[in-house]
């Protein structure tokens, strides 16, 4: 039997960084706000202690804070005629679970996409030619520029306290900063964090070979900082204990230390723990959202009417949730018809380790999630691409998030796996071994994309999101690419010896790469290949609106949650100065 | 109280029998009005105590120590596996969510050779992996070594079972499988926080020089290169030797 609860004017589904973001800024605004999570609440002083935080098995290893494969999982397979198998554990990428979402265990890079991602595809005819596009690729324009977007960046910046240095503020180049990126209204809210030893070899050797290093832009804070909701955070003491973790220090980012301690002042919001929303109900024509359906821990099913539903999951989340629910045309790779599940994306991992031997102490446990040097000379178009024939670029960075022995114990080629010889390897090589990394984009194609699985169900007997996904030839050539470009610079660095992380093709769902999976239920300007208006809004149920990366139209050279909060603060505004007064299709056809 | 800890409530749950997990709250909540707050309300982990084998035989246990000690051997660079308390670790590991897989994804069907891309496909979780994977390498090495089990065997008899096994030359079931899980496994509690019963005397830190659960390295950054000299701390302080009071 269902309970009905009493109508709220808006039901958020999931309260991580966008879900907090809504309901702060809706809850101001005088709505009724409730949001329902499916994880438990989480807080710094009782679940990030500083006396139990810092412990590598139980969050990184074990993953106790993350979404269980139990509770849910996907399943993969890399092409159209393989039957897809559960990701029975997760690796490749770790979904979260629970009250701040990713940006609970994330490690803060906090990046801009460039001009030229939002739009890459006019972009790549005009200066390459449409035959210089990949096969089969579904790449698309995004439906707003960076110049219209560039308010939100800045807001959702001042939000974190972002660390950083400009390097193109209202045009003018700016020293020590990013070069190239797209124009700044403002400056960072708080200066770049100090690099290490490593970020200034990086520094030295890159800026030598004529590239364009910078500090990247951190949301592990470099000095104390009180943001526009009135919350105060702490320096970053370079614990090593970010990603995967929660930071006990109230230094990293998260929607506990940036938005719940203000949107828990409003009496008009409420937040519902450990009750997953099954369903966004719709009126019997289809056409309008009227609430959603959610099964709390007892497995007692619940209705929750609602004016206005936001889709605020994690990517995959969104997706499955929209193919369950039905809004929208549901993607059919056979036809190319459909736009629900269409474009997913991933990123390319690929670079170079040096090992310089001894005399070298690079402490690689004193680290941050985003402490590193960065340069963005190979990423988006900004090198000429016409010599490699491959679309895309990447970030390539010096970085040194943590040195977690458990995971963290380099050893140089050649070393055997385990005796005496692996023993004092690790012994000699753990405090002189850096490695220069490049994170790329993926484009989209039209045969990777997600649907739901015909045969692995969830625990409530509902199929399991499928995931058709592999490396196409275009970023496989970029990888090859970024590798090379990485080595160069590991040597140029003073390495005695390098090897190389190649891209793992096909796609494997093991080891950790990265969880910046995007795209399925994109924004766009023609409702034939987009789930979303350009404000984040279904064309086919003009009361829900989605947020995340699921909206990406592909994926760039970046990690994803700084457009992810740019684009939420689009959205919302699009709600308060438009959706609010008319309740109608913000995008006419 | 409106909102009871989950510590509470997790309390009530062991209470009714259920097999209640250390920061592995589930119970639904309605939190409006202010940030929910309770003292004291904090997710230890649960200290690993020295004291009898809690999954493996004593002969199991014999077996694991020696090829814990064969992987990361004693030497003057510091324990050895068994000494760093690998077998008492992966001993209590199994015994929790770890060993059933309790957290995975294990619905039927299954495809046990399946592409590694796919990651773990088989049934078998780690506990079960242990129990046949050592009765399997115990009928080997007797039958190969006139009745030895592997803890009987000189070092370089012993390194040789290992090569064949991680190579795949000896044919027991899955024992490939067998070693990758062992191997994992004592690296895992060569360098996992002493708490959880490995790392004795924090040897795996001190094996590499990671100083623990220090949580300010502002004095690393602005020292540039410098070797670094405190000795390690872990969640439960400098001594490892409070565990066993």
């Amino acid at each position: 039997m269902t309970r009905r609860l009493p109508k709220k004017d808006v039901a958020i589904i999931g309260l991580g960084w966008t879900g907090s973001i809504m309901a702060l800024e809706l809850a101001k605004a005088g709505l009724d706000v409730v949001a329902i999570e499916r994880g438990p609440w989480r807080d710094t002083a009782s679940d990030f202690s500083i006396t139990t935080a810092p412990d590598e098995l139980r969050y990184a290893i074990r993953k106790e804070m993350f979404l269980r494969p139990k509770q849910e999982t996907l399943t993969m397979r890399n092409k159209l005629d393989q039957t897809a198998l559960p990701i029975r554990q997760f690796g490749s990428f770790l979904p979260p679970n629970g009250v701040g979402g990713g940006g609970m265990h994330w490690n803060g890079q906090t990046w801009r996409f460039l001009p030229d991602d939002f739009r890459i595809r006019s972009h790549t005819i005009e200066r390459y030619g449409a035959a210089f596009l990949p096969e089969n690729n579904f790449i698309q324009d995004w439906p707003m520029s960076y110049a219209e977007l560039e308010p939100f960046y800045d807001r959702f910046e001042k939000v974190l306290g972002v660390s950083g240095q400009a390097g193109n503020l209202r045009g003018q180049i700016q020293p020590g900063g990013n070069p190239l990126e797209g124009e700044r209204s403002d400056h960072y809210p708080t200066p770049p964090m100090k690099q290490g030893y490593s970020q200034s070899l990086f520094t030295k050797a890159a800026t030598d070979m004529g590239l364009h290093p910078f500090p990247r832009p951190s949301a592990n804070l470099s000095e104390g900082y009180t943001n526009p909701y009135g919350v105060r955070m702490a320096p970053c003491t370079y614990c090593g204990f970010c990603e995967w973790f929660g930071c006990a220090n109230y230094s990293k980012s998260s929607p506990q230390t940036c938005v719940l301690p203000a949107l828990m002042r409003y009496s008009n919001f409420e937040c519902r723990t450990d009750s997953e929303v099954t369903k966004v109900n719709l009126s019997a024509d289809g056409k309008r959202a009227t609430g959603v359906t959610f099964v709390d821990s007892e497995r007692t099913e619940w209705e929750q009417p609602a004016d206005i539903v936001l889709i605020c999951a994690f990517s995959f989340f969104n997706v499955r949730l929209m193919l369950l629910s039905g809004i929208g045309k549901p993607y059919d790779p056979a036809s190319g018809e459909g736009v629900v599940g269409r474009n997913y994306a991933y990123q390319v991992g690929a670079g170079a380790v040096g090992h310089f031997g001894p005399g070298f102490n690079f402490n690689p446990f004193a680290g941050a999630g985003s402490l590193g040097a960065a340069l963005d000379n190979f990423n988006s178009d900004n090198f000429d691409h016409g010599p490699h024939g491959f679309v895309g670029g990447a970030s390539i960075t010096n970085a040194y998030t943590n040195g977690r022995p458990i995971s963290y114990h380099p050893v140089p080629p050649g070393t055997p796996g385990w005796g005496a010889k692996w023993k004092r390897a690790v012994h000699e090589t753990y405090n002189s071994t850096t490695n220069v990394g490049a994170q790329g984009s993926v484009m989209s194609y039209r045969d990777s994309y997600l649907d739901l699985d015909p045969t692995y169900k969830d625990p409530l007997g509902r199929p399991l999101l499928r995931m058709t996904f592999d490396y196409h030839p275009n970023e496989q050539k970029m990888a090859n690419f970024m590798m090379q470009r990485s080595g160069e610079i590991v040597r140029a660095m003073g390495a005695k010896q390098v090897s190389t992380n190649a891209l793992r093709v096909p796609y494997t769902v093991v080891p950790y790469q990265t969880t910046h999976n995007t795209g399925g239920a994109v924004i766009g300007d023609d409702p034939k290949t987009s789930a979303l208006n350009r404000y984040g809004q279904s064309w086919d149920v003009p009361n829900v609106f989605v947020t995340g990366a699921s909206s990406f139209p592909q994926n760039a050279g970046y990690n994803p949650t700084g457009t992810v909060g740019a684009l939420c603060y689009w959205t919302l505004d699009a709600i308060k100065s438009q959706y609010l007064k008319s309740e109608t299709p913000l995008v006419q056809l | 109280m409106e909102n009871p800890t989950r510590r509470q409530l997790l309390a009530t749950t062991a209470a009714i029998g259920t097999a209640a997990l250390a920061g592995t709250p589930t119970q639904a909540r309605v939190i409006s009005g202010a940030l929910p707050w309770s003292p004291n309300e904090s997710y230890p982990p649960t200290l690993v105590r020295p004291g009898p084998w809690q999954f493996f035989t004593a002969e199991e246990a014999a077996v694991v120590e020696a090829i814990a000690d064969r992987l990361i051997p004693a030497d003057e660079l510091g324990a050895g596996g068994k000494d760093a308390g690998c077998a008492v670790f992966i001993d209590r590991q199994l015994m929790g969510p770890y060993g059933s897989n309790e957290w995975l994804y294990m619905e039927p069907p299954f495809v046990p050779d399946a592409a590694a891309n796919f990651g773990i496909q088989s049934p078998v979780a780690p506990a079960r992996r242990y129990r046949d994977g050592l009765a399997a390498l115990a009928a080997h090495t007797r039958q190969a070594f006139s009745g030895r089990l592997f803890h009987q065997l000189d070092a370089e008899d012993q390194d040789r079972v290992l090569t064949g096994l991680e190579k795949g030359d000896i044919k027991i079931p899955d024992g490939k499988a067998f070693f990758n899980q062992v191997q994992s496994n004592v690296v895992e509690g060569y360098f996992a926080d002493p708490i959880y019963g490995g790392n004795k005397d924090m040897c795996g830190w001190k094996l590499v020089g990671f100083p623990g659960v220090r949580y300010d390295y502002r004095d690393v950054i602005d020292n540039p290169n410098k070797p670094y000299t405190l000795p390690p701390v872990s969640l439960m302080g400098r001594s490892t030797k409070a565990a066993a009071r």
